[in-house]
């Protein structure tokens, strides 16, 4: 078996100033990695380098696919890498009026990618996203609802589902739980944590939040000032940081 | 130099005599009265008095005149005017229904009750340069002019197939009376929009058109006529006529909107200008439409949708004020400019040294 | 004063020969939008400058012309465009189909069948059938480059949805020759099946938004739909009230205020011919 993502020493400048500089990662398909940081430590960037949403001004991005074939994002076509993106991958946006079409309701926000692969059966398309909507505990008769109409929690929820309706194996997380309330959280969190582990899922989080990467993640890697200062498996740090700053983070944020 | 320490008085003077010498043109040239000007320039002086928020034809020529033709210019002048003016109250609502039509077209139905009336446009002349038109213009005897035509939208309306306009219940607040506050009610937002510059609602108008806030319309109705002005003066009690204006109207019939408990009904957007303004009210109801976004429940995502964008821009004297407010003098704030950047480029090549 | 005196069909012929290599590319790429410098014509940008353009480039002398609006020869700018090019080309007009080697027309195909002599050319005032889902250009053109057509379906998923059925009734967005989905200008659905396989060349001209589109002869057009809503046009309950056609595209007109109607055709050298062949 090999990686799914291997990331190889990406960095990104702007400008003169380092956005993140020289990460490198592996993940496994089905694994769960939470990029963790304070705001200015890189971490969105190196998701976004990642991701294909920007290009890293050094370093390769390479990806599995599901023909088992090996490619450098950066070597893809753009037809290609779209492709990829609308299909076998999944973005998760803080906001979810950047991951929605906020113009058109809810049922054509699930459906908008199985159209995009070539769905042309209005009724196939709909019970999908009909089903869709129930995993992510959305009642059906919100189907026809524009997503203004939709509560933070709720536009979240409908975020996921229209990742998540093409079968991706690689979803890309940034604060995903950001802005909400905190029961409207933990609600989420569990609902990720269900999804994540039933679909065999592999997703990479950003948070600046210990408890979201502690629920969510198996692996965790703690970005400050640009650089991946710690990296190992979630509980280990959790229990054992070496890092000064990581010490920092955990006792700040898990005795409360 | 334009404005010295001293000097500036002088200079203005001189300003002034250069800007009279320059509007006279030169002197073996005869001067252009203000009738000819009304007469002649017409479209121009409605334009004066659609922006300038004014219906006196005689001071828009004037305006015309006295700013060399330039509009935006001559508005400032009638707006200027017009705040001067004694105020005797608000007339009753004009009836463009009970309008004498000059002209008056649907882009809807093929044909009409009433019928489709041309009447004077450019629309089907071919824009060809022809010095000859003032020779040869032969006197043309005006049309009786049709009246009590009935409105394309009402038709409709009587299907039910468009919106009702929603009587607010409220008297219409006056824009120029009162300061503006966002949201702004529709009434306010039509008078501002009456008064806004032609040129930058087109603009808008067209946005909309090329996807910046669809609306789907087609010119329900576009009328031009004269329409009988009531006031109500207090000693009397009663309504009497006091005069006639021109005006423009033109109905849009925009993009069908329902819900689970109403069946889907076309929407509308409304013009009104002074004079002879077509391009001016299809432009005013284009906006209206997209402006009513929130009220009928659709995304707002387009410059044309945004009511304080629109609505804080379309002033054209206002505009043209702080523009050209640049040509005033800013020494003050451009030289603690200057100093900053002085300070911060030194400071960057204190460091650029140290580094090497 | 000085007055220039004009070409033969208005424009100079560098004009023509650059409307010209436009309309080659664009018959070589059925449906692809092709850019070009359109020119001020002297009437208004959106009443039909692109068609004109396109109309003067390949106007010969020894061309018949018929011009509609809506179907019809005597529609107001259909007259001010025929008048157009009478005054500045000299060519002959007609009003019947069958004469005509160049066809302008605006919002409408002839229900005469066309033939493989004839040049159907349309007024387009937006080309861009992504327009109102991506109001930019730069990404509407990745998305045809890229054939990432689904957003498409989004706008007749969400008719269907609201509305029951797909609920565009003009300018209904069809793919050429499987590969660009076109914008057929704002013809109503109920011509979109004559655009298919269709022996006339079919020109779009927008003059405003400067671009140039074709669909060469017997070039498959499809309209969008979905298999289970598949694309339908609109019948009418009576016919025509004047020729009693029952195939053809019928305009209503309101007969007084009180909700008297009636049902014409929209074509009126279709409707003169039935008449008269009734």
């Amino acid at each position: 078996m090999s990686a799914l993502l291997s990331i190889e020493r990406v960095s990104k400048n702007y400008g003169p100033r380092i956005g993140c500089s020289d990460a490198s990662f592996e993940l496994w398909p089905g694994e769960v990695l939470a990029i963790v940081g304070e705001s200015g430590s890189g971490k969105t960037t190196l998701l976004k380098c990642i991701s294909g949403q920007m290009e890293p001004t050094s370093g390769k991005v390479r990806y599995s696919t599901r023909a088992g074939r090996e490619v450098a994002l950066d070597a893809m076509s753009e037809a290609e890498r779209r492709f990829l993106i609308r299909t076998d991958w999944g973005f998760v946006h803080q906001d979810a009026r950047e991951g929605l079409r906020m113009g058109v309701s809810a049922g054509a926000n699930v459906g908008e990618r199985l159209m995009a692969v070539g769905e042309r059966h209005y009724g196939r398309i709909r019970s999908t996203a009909l089903d869709w909507l129930g995993r992510v505990e959305i009642a059906g008769d919100r189907i026809d609802d524009s997503p203004w109409s939709y509560s933070g929690g709720m536009r979240q929820r409908l975020q996921i589902a229209r990742n998540l309706v093409t079968a991706p194996r690689l979803i890309f997380m940034d604060e995903p739980t950001g802005g909400l309330d905190v029961s409207v959280q933990a609600r989420l969190l569990d609902l990720l944590r269900g999804l994540v582990r039933r679909l065999g899922l592999a997703a990479v989080i950003v948070t600046h939040d210990l408890a979201v990467a502690r629920l969510l993640s198996t692996r965790m890697m703690v970005m400050q000032g640009g650089r991946v200062i710690e990296t190992g498996l979630t509980d280990q740090i959790l229990e054992d940081p070496q890092q000064p700053y990581t010490q920092l983070l955990v006792s700040s944020v898990l005795q409360v | 130099m334009y404005v010295a320490v001293k000097g500036g008085e002088k200079a203005i003077d001189a300003a002034h005599r250069l800007l009279s010498e320059g509007r006279r043109g030169d002197p073996s040239v005869p001067e252009i009265t203000t009738e000819q000007i009304s007469e002649q320039l017409a479209l121009a002086v409605d334009r004066v008095m659609n922006e300038g928020s004014l219906y006196d034809r005689g001071l828009a020529s004037l305006a015309v005149k006295q700013a060399r033709g330039d509009l935006t210019e001559a508005i400032f002048l009638v707006r200027a005017a017009r705040t001067t003016l004694a105020r005797f109250g608000y007339t009753e609502p004009a009836n463009t229904s009970a309008m004498l039509i000059r002209r008056r077209v649907s882009a809807a139905f093929k044909d009409i009750p009433g019928g489709q009336i041309l009447g004077p446009t450019f629309d089907y002349t071919h824009r060809l340069l022809d010095a000859g038109f003032d020779r040869t213009s032969p006197s043309l005897v005006p049309e009786t002019p049709s009246s009590e035509i009935p409105k394309v939208l009402a038709m409709l309306g009587q299907e039910g197939l468009i919106e009702q306009p929603q009587a607010s219940g409220t008297a219409p607040g006056d824009v120029t009376q009162e300061p503006a506050s966002f949201p702004m009610p529709r009434d306010q937002r039509l008078q501002t929009l009456a008064r806004g510059d032609e040129g930058f609602l087109l603009s808008l108008a067209y946005s909309t058109q090329r996807g910046f806030g669809r609306t789907h319309p087609f010119a329900g109705e576009i009328r031009l006529g004269e329409v009988e002005i009531e006031f109500t003066p207090v000693e009397l009690g009663f309504p009497v006529v006091i005069g006639e204006v021109t005006l423009t109207e033109c109905e849009m019939i925009n993009q069908f909107i329902g819900s689970a408990d109403v069946p889907p009904q076309f929407t509308r957007g409304y013009g009104l200008g002074f004079g002879h303004c077509e391009r001016k009210v299809m432009s005013m109801a284009l906006v209206d439409r997209s402006l009513r976004a929130d009220e009928l429940g659709e995304e707002r995502v387009a410059p044309a949708q945004d009511e304080e964008f629109v609505i804080s821009h379309c002033d054209n004297v206002q505009a043209t004020g702080f523009v050209e407010h640049l040509k005033l003098p800013h020494y003050v704030d451009f030289q603690s400019e200057l100093i900053l950047l002085r300070k911060l480029r030194a400071e960057a090549n204190v460091m650029q040294e140290a580094a090497e | 004063m000085n007055v220039p005196a004009y070409n033969f069909a208005y424009l100079n012929e560098q004009t023509k020969r650059m409307i010209r290599r436009a309309l080659l590319k664009a018959v070589a790429i059925p449906g692809y939008q092709v850019p070009f410098a359109a020119r001020e014509m002297p009437m208004p940008l959106g009443w039909g400058t692109g068609g004109v353009q396109v109309t003067a480039a390949i106007l010969t002398p020894e061309d018949t012309l018929k011009v509609i609006d809506q179907g019809a020869d005597d529609t107001t700018n259909a007259v001010s465009i025929r008048r157009f090019f009478v005054k500045t080309a000299g060519v002959k007009t007609t009003e019947v189909t069958e004469e005509a080697t160049i066809i302008q027309t605006r919002h409408r195909i002839p229900e005469t069948p066309l033939t493989e002599k004839q040049t159907l050319v349309f007024q387009v005032p937006i080309p861009e059938p992504l327009r109102f889902l991506e109001p930019r250009e730069t990404e509407t053109r990745k998305m045809h480059a890229l054939e990432e057509y689904g957003v498409m379906h989004v706008k007749l998923y969400e008719d269907i949805a609201r509305f029951g059925e797909i609920a565009t009734s003009y300018d209904y967005p069809a793919l050429v020759n499987d590969r660009y989905v076109f914008d057929p200008s704002p013809i109503p659905k109920f011509d979109n099946p004559k655009l298919d396989n269709c022996p006339a060349l079919q020109l779009f001209g927008a003059g405003r938004e400067k671009r140039i589109y074709a669909i060469p002869p017997y070039t498959s057009v499809k309209s969008l739909d979905f298999e289970d809503y598949p694309f339908s046009i609109p019948r009418w309950e009576k016919p025509c009230e004047i020729c009693g056609s029952r195939a053809s595209y019928l305009d209503e007109i309101v007969t007084d205020d009180k909700g008297g109607r009636m049902f014409v055709c929209s074509d009126t050298d279709h409707c003169r011919k039935q008449k008269s062949a009734a």
